[in-house]
């Protein structure tokens, strides 16, 4: 009899969608090489969410299998494979840079894994390209840029002064600046990529002396070109705006006090004044002892949506349709640092966008405050070319 | 372009130039005399700025941070050569590269393990972190005229090594022909570990001088490497002076052209086409300059064996 009852029951399980017992993660990130400090604050977010959540998302316990793409697309395929096929990981997150994106995701995408980003949400993936197995926990590629330029507008500067590397991304980044900025452009300067020295364009910008100039110079370059600009003595009477992941705090511990005073433009400030993001400061705080950045609320809210979606969906993360509709709805039932969000059709988030400064707190510690809202529900202007319903 | 902006840029050029010369000096005396390619040059400019980063924070002045990040990474120069380097002289170049390409990776992920994956903060001396008003109405980064001196000063300095004393002569006499300086009893091995921690607290002092205006941090000296070989190119291998020529040639030729080519493009072409091509075209001159040179000059601008 109670051999019947097993049979019977084998049998029902056998006939609904699997649910899985386990929860393994592919988590492909950029975690050696020059550029690695992004990558290990997303993964820093992301392991703070999952431990904070006792080591299980959406009830499942969790495994994340950690993969280096060292920055390099080629490697990053391999290890797509790799993740997909012998680790049989259910979902994939972690990708910091666009160009790794862009070379992983046919593979992502044709093996009907879904890719939650914390970071890259390339135009190509949320435009013409968009796809079901794709939802972004951080921020279409030119938001901020929009959102710098529109601050640039409302702050009346009259003329802005733009400089970016010369690479599709630069291209991309003052695109999206021009679209939310009415002033005149009095230059569009495009620099070598990983240029060091730049005296050169300084001193154009000097002779130009416009009222603002917007930088969107990644990583490195951006650490020399402020603390170039502020050593000219320029910083006094040009306004610097820049986007707020080239400024956040793993920059900030590169560049200390010449940074004071500059504007970014952000969808998150350290600051934001609700309860997730009190607990994921403080937490990540005592965690790291350092101040989060935005790359760290952007794992950790990944996770926080996975954790979501996992367990809306029951566990049932192979069943697209269940699992998409779980993802959707996934902002509206957990509270994020960020605060209130929702997701467009295209998978991007519509959120707002805020304008931070460069200041120091009561503690003297330098930080990003946020000191005004420039976006509210802002959608990515490329959805409108997604047909997905 | 109005001559303010002109002599700005020139001045850029000069600085650039002469911290490109503290690397090359250093990478060309090892390869004209050890006839050795150290592609993990660059890991000791890098070196030179984490130290001269921690050693900064932890005494609180520049200046006194300085002579230890100078000392302490031309110990870490003498200790590469006495462990790794020494077994390569004798391998071919293919060899060379390839060990000392692994040093790079090495020295990458360990300065990772000991101050992390992040960039870190180096800042100048307080009193330079402003602009100076120069006569003529030019306003220009301090700390980047104390750059020109410092760059200034050790090229005298060296040329004054190189040419006028003991150490200098045996240098030059291995530069000419390693086998001759041998066979009248040179203590080479003693010899090439001295040039080489000399080389090492070269590069130091270029990543301590740089640190504050560039940014600190993993993989920064294969960046600059690229620049460095370009100069002992174009200046002719093993020669100090072929050293200085070429690094203020390309730091003059890379500044001024990123600063006069898209102006210049701007009067012939249409604005779109102009912006394309100007930091298309400025950021390989200097290589154009350098396969010029090769073509004029095979052995470069001085070639050190005759």
């Amino acid at each position: 009899m109670n051999r019947l009852i097993v049979l019977i029951a084998a049998a029902a399980f056998a006939c609904s969608a699997p649910a899985a017992e386990r929860l393994k993660i592919g988590f492909l990130s950029t975690l050696s090489g020059p550029a690695a400090g992004l990558g290990v604050e997303i993964r820093d977010g992301f392991e703070l969410a999952l431990k904070l959540a006792g080591g299980s998302l959406g009830g499942l316990p969790t495994e994340v299998v950690f993969a280096d793409d060292q920055l390099n697309p080629e490697v990053g395929k391999q290890l797509t494979e790799r993740l997909i096929r012998r680790d049989r990981v259910n979902l994939m997150t972690g990708i910091v840079f666009s160009n790794v994106m862009l070379a992983v995701w046919p593979s992502i995408e044709q093996s009907k894994m879904f890719y939650v980003a914390p970071n890259s949400t390339p135009t190509n993936i949320s435009g013409k390209g968009c796809s079901p197995y794709f939802f972004s926990a951080s921020w279409p590629n030119e938001a901020h840029h929009e959102a710098a330029g529109h601050f640039a507008t409302s702050k009346g500067y009259k003329n802005a002064y733009l400089i970016a590397p010369n690479y599709p991304a630069g291209k991309d980044s003052l695109t999206g600046f021009k679209r939310g900025y009415k002033g005149k452009i009095v230059a569009e300067v495009y620099t070598k990529l990983n240029q060091l020295d730049y005296s050169a364009e300084l001193a154009q910008i000097r002779a130009a002396n416009p009222d603002t100039l917007y930088a969107f110079l990644p990583g490195g370059m951006g650490i020399n070109f402020i603390k170039q600009f502020v050593a000219s003595g320029m910083s006094r009477d040009i306004q610097l705006v820049v986007p707020g992941f080239v400024s956040d705090q793993d920059v900030v511990r590169a560049v200390g006090e010449p940074m004071l005073g500059l504007f970014d433009t952000s969808h998150w400030a350290y600051d934001l004044d609700n309860e997730a993001n009190r607990k994921f400061v403080a937490a990540f705080e005592k965690e790291h002892k350092r101040i989060p950045s935005l790359f760290a609320e952007q794992g950790y809210t990944a996770a926080l949506v996975i954790d979501a979606a996992v367990r809306a969906a029951k566990g049932k993360v192979e069943d697209v349709k269940a699992f998409r509709q779980a993802l959707m709805s996934a902002p509206a039932r957990v509270k994020t640092p960020r605060g209130d969000w929702k997701v467009a059709h295209n998978g991007t988030p519509i959120q707002d966008y805020y304008v931070r400064v460069l200041a120091k707190d009561n503690q003297g510690r330098i930080v990003n405050k946020k000191i005004g809202t420039v976006l509210n529900d802002h959608v990515d202007f490329w959805a409108k070319e997604c047909a997905m319903k | 372009m109005p001559w303010i902006l002109f002599l700005e840029q020139l001045l850029n050029g000069l600085q650039f130039g002469l911290m490109l010369f503290l690397l090359a000096a250093g990478l060309t005396l090892v390869f004209g005399i050890m006839d050795m390619i150290n592609l993990a040059h660059g890991s000791l400019y890098m070196i030179g700025a984490y130290l001269m980063a921690s050693f900064s924070q932890a005494t609180g002045s520049f200046w006194a941070a300085l002579p230890l990040a100078l000392a302490a990474t031309a110990l870490v120069g003498a200790m590469l050569e006495l462990t790794v380097l020494r077994r390569l002289y004798e391998r071919d170049h293919l060899a060379q590269v390839l060990a000392t390409f692994a040093i790079i990776l090495i020295a990458n992920e360990a300065v990772r393990l000991i101050w992390g994956s992040q960039p870190i903060m180096l800042n100048g001396p307080a009193a330079l972190s402003g602009p100076v008003e120069l006569p003529g109405g030019v306003h220009y980064a301090s700390y980047r005229l104390m750059i020109i001196g410092v760059g200034a000063a050790v090229a005298v300095l060296l040329y004054f090594l190189v040419t006028r004393t003991r150490a200098g002569m045996l240098v030059r006499a291995g530069a000419s022909n390693r086998e001759m300086a041998l066979a009248m009893g040179v203590d080479i091995k003693r010899l090439f570990t001295v040039v080489f921690a000399v080389g090492a607290a070269l590069a130091a002092l270029a990543g301590a001088m740089l640190g504050p205006i560039l940014a600190v941090q993993v993989g920064m000296g294969e960046n600059i490497l690229i620049l460095a070989f370009v100069v002992i190119v174009i200046g002719g291998i093993g020669s100090i002076r072929g050293a200085f020529v070429g690094a203020l040639l390309v730091g003059l030729v890379d500044t001024m052209g990123r600063a006069l080519l898209p102006m210049a493009f701007a009067l012939v072409f249409r604005p779109q086409v102009a912006s394309n091509l100007g930091p298309s075209v400025s950021s390989i001159l200097i290589y154009v300059l350098m396969a010029a040179v090769l073509f004029l000059r095979p052995q470069g601008l001085f070639p050190a064996r005759g």
